[in-house]
């Protein structure tokens, strides 16, 4: 017997799917303004192994020389972008789903689990409700990135104004390196979920968009 | 066999089929916002609707965030950087500095009242500080600069004009112009500067009289200023003809 399962609430499924579009947007003009001041590198001290971003990349993207239009991009996105968020956020608070997300004591053992299963190691993998174990604790890391994206970027934005946010964020200078740095945290973030939404395949892309999945019920004597 | 209504294949394929087109329609929807967001306007501008956008923003910092009691952070001496020449619009001019003059447009005339010496501006009380110079690129260097207030500088040669709404200002060659709202000219901070990290402004920085307004990026720390206008409407602004916003607020 089938029956049909809730996967994900409607209100997350639009905070989701318009955050998608909102954050390519926002890393797209970011990387327009970083472009016109690039000091950041991968590497062990003075030893640079890849300077963000290398010739090639500029190259190929055409992202050189746009840099007030990035910016007034910019500044118009993060209104969506920070309202799409704290809406999310507020919802999730007040609707209770915060219980499915966030980790849980026992999360940070068992996603070692949920790792070890994924990279095809004989490891069962650890009962879960909505999300297992590791999602728990990417997800709201990512939620948490959100918040400081956010707060890093209106410290860069007026540092004037805002002189106690810049403070907060360690300054000017180390505000604009935690922007950075969080948004490649969001590229790799969103290289593993691609192949993992892959890897899990068409009926959880599906839950994603429709909310629902077909479920086996067992025990159950039908109708 | 006959298609049962309830089973839940049918309605996980009708629900499918409804969510992807409201995916589909959202995206299309986002498409069509993108192309009127991207719409061009004058050459070499941003498109109009990012502009009006850099408008709004403009009024919710000037209305809900900017005081002239927000201050910049100084520093002491010894955090002070070796802050580069990054432009010289405006500064190819012939004019030897001996020869220089400011001259000033107060509020309500089209004419200047005064063309001002050095020594004019020397005269006014002598303000130091050190502050972080941010330029819209996105470096930062901590400079001190040395000058007269600009608010000193209205209450002397243009009394009254702290009425108006903006001040413009330009190289002699007006080929380098910034507009600035009043409360960003009036700022404690903001420096008529002729010296800079204690030696008398070099000219690649402007010699002998530039703008050093912290609260602003650098686009708006004008060069060898030639000329102040005090004016209701805005004046035009170099760098927001080339796309930047005309309020450019730190």
């Amino acid at each position: 017997m089938n029956t049909l399962e809730e996967k994900h609430k409607l209100a997350t499924r639009w905070f989701h799917w318009i955050n998608f579009p909102i954050l390519s947007l926002m890393i797209f003009s970011g990387l327009l303004i970083y472009w016109s001041y690039d000091p950041y590198n991968i590497g062990i001290g003075s030893l640079t192994a890849i300077h963000m971003f290398p010739d090639w990349f500029y190259n190929v993207t055409h992202i050189d020389h746009k840099l007030a239009y990035g910016m007034a991009l910019h500044f118009f996105i993060a209104w969506i972008f920070a309202l799409n968020g704290i809406a999310y956020v507020v919802y999730t608070v007040v609707s209770g789903e915060w219980r499915e997300l966030a980790p849980e004591a026992k999360s940070f053992g068992e996603a070692l689990q949920v790792m070890k299963h994924d990279l095809g190691l004989k490891v069962p993998m650890p009962p879960q409700g909505r999300y297992n174990a590791a999602q728990r604790i990417t997800y709201s890391a990512i939620i948490v990135m959100g918040g400081l994206s956010l707060l890093s970027g209106l410290a860069i934005y007026k540092p004037a104004q805002l002189h106690w946010l810049t403070a907060l964020m360690g300054g000017y200078e180390w505000a604009r390196w935690e922007h950075f740095w969080l948004t490649m945290g969001y590229v790799g973030f969103f290289a593993i979920h691609i192949a993992q939404v892959i890897r899990a395949g068409w009926a959880n892309f599906r839950s994603m968009v429709c909310g629902y999945d077909v479920v086996e019920v067992e025990g159950s004597h039908g109708d | 066999m006959a298609i049962n209504p309830n089973d839940p294949k049918v309605e996980i394929a009708r629900r499918t089929r409804r969510s992807f087109m409201v995916l589909g329609g959202g995206a299309v929807a986002g498409l069509a916002g993108w192309a009127a967001l991207n719409r061009r306007g004058a050459e070499g501008d941003i498109p109009p609707a990012l502009r009006s956008i850099l408008g709004f923003n403009e009024r919710v910092v000037r209305g809900a965030l900017y005081s002239n009691d927000h201050l910049v952070r100084t520093y002491p001496e010894s955090a002070i950087g070796n802050i580069k020449v990054n432009a010289d619009y405006g500064l190819d001019d012939d004019i030897e500095d001996a020869d220089w003059r400011l001259a000033v447009t107060p509020y309500g005339s089209s004419q200047p009242s005064a063309r001002l010496t050095m020594a004019d501006l020397r005269a006014l009380p002598r303000v130091e500080e050190i502050i972080d110079f941010k330029c819209v690129e996105g470096w930062s260097t901590v400079t001190k600069f040395t000058g007269a207030r600009l608010s000193d500088f209205t209450a002397k040669f243009a009394p009254g004009s702290e009425k108006a709404e903006c001040v413009g200002m330009k190289t002699p060659n007006e080929e380098y112009y910034v507009g600035l709202d009043m409360p960003s000219a009036l700022h404690p901070q903001t420096l008529l500067a002729y010296e800079m990290n204690g030696k008398p402004l070099e000219p690649g920085h402007g010699a002998p009289l530039r703008l050093a307004i912290p609260v602003k990026y650098g686009i708006k720390n004008i060069k060898r200023i030639g000329s102040i206008e005090y004016t209701d409407t805005r004046p035009a602004d170099y760098w927001a003809e080339q796309g930047y916003d005309w309020y450019a607020g730190l």
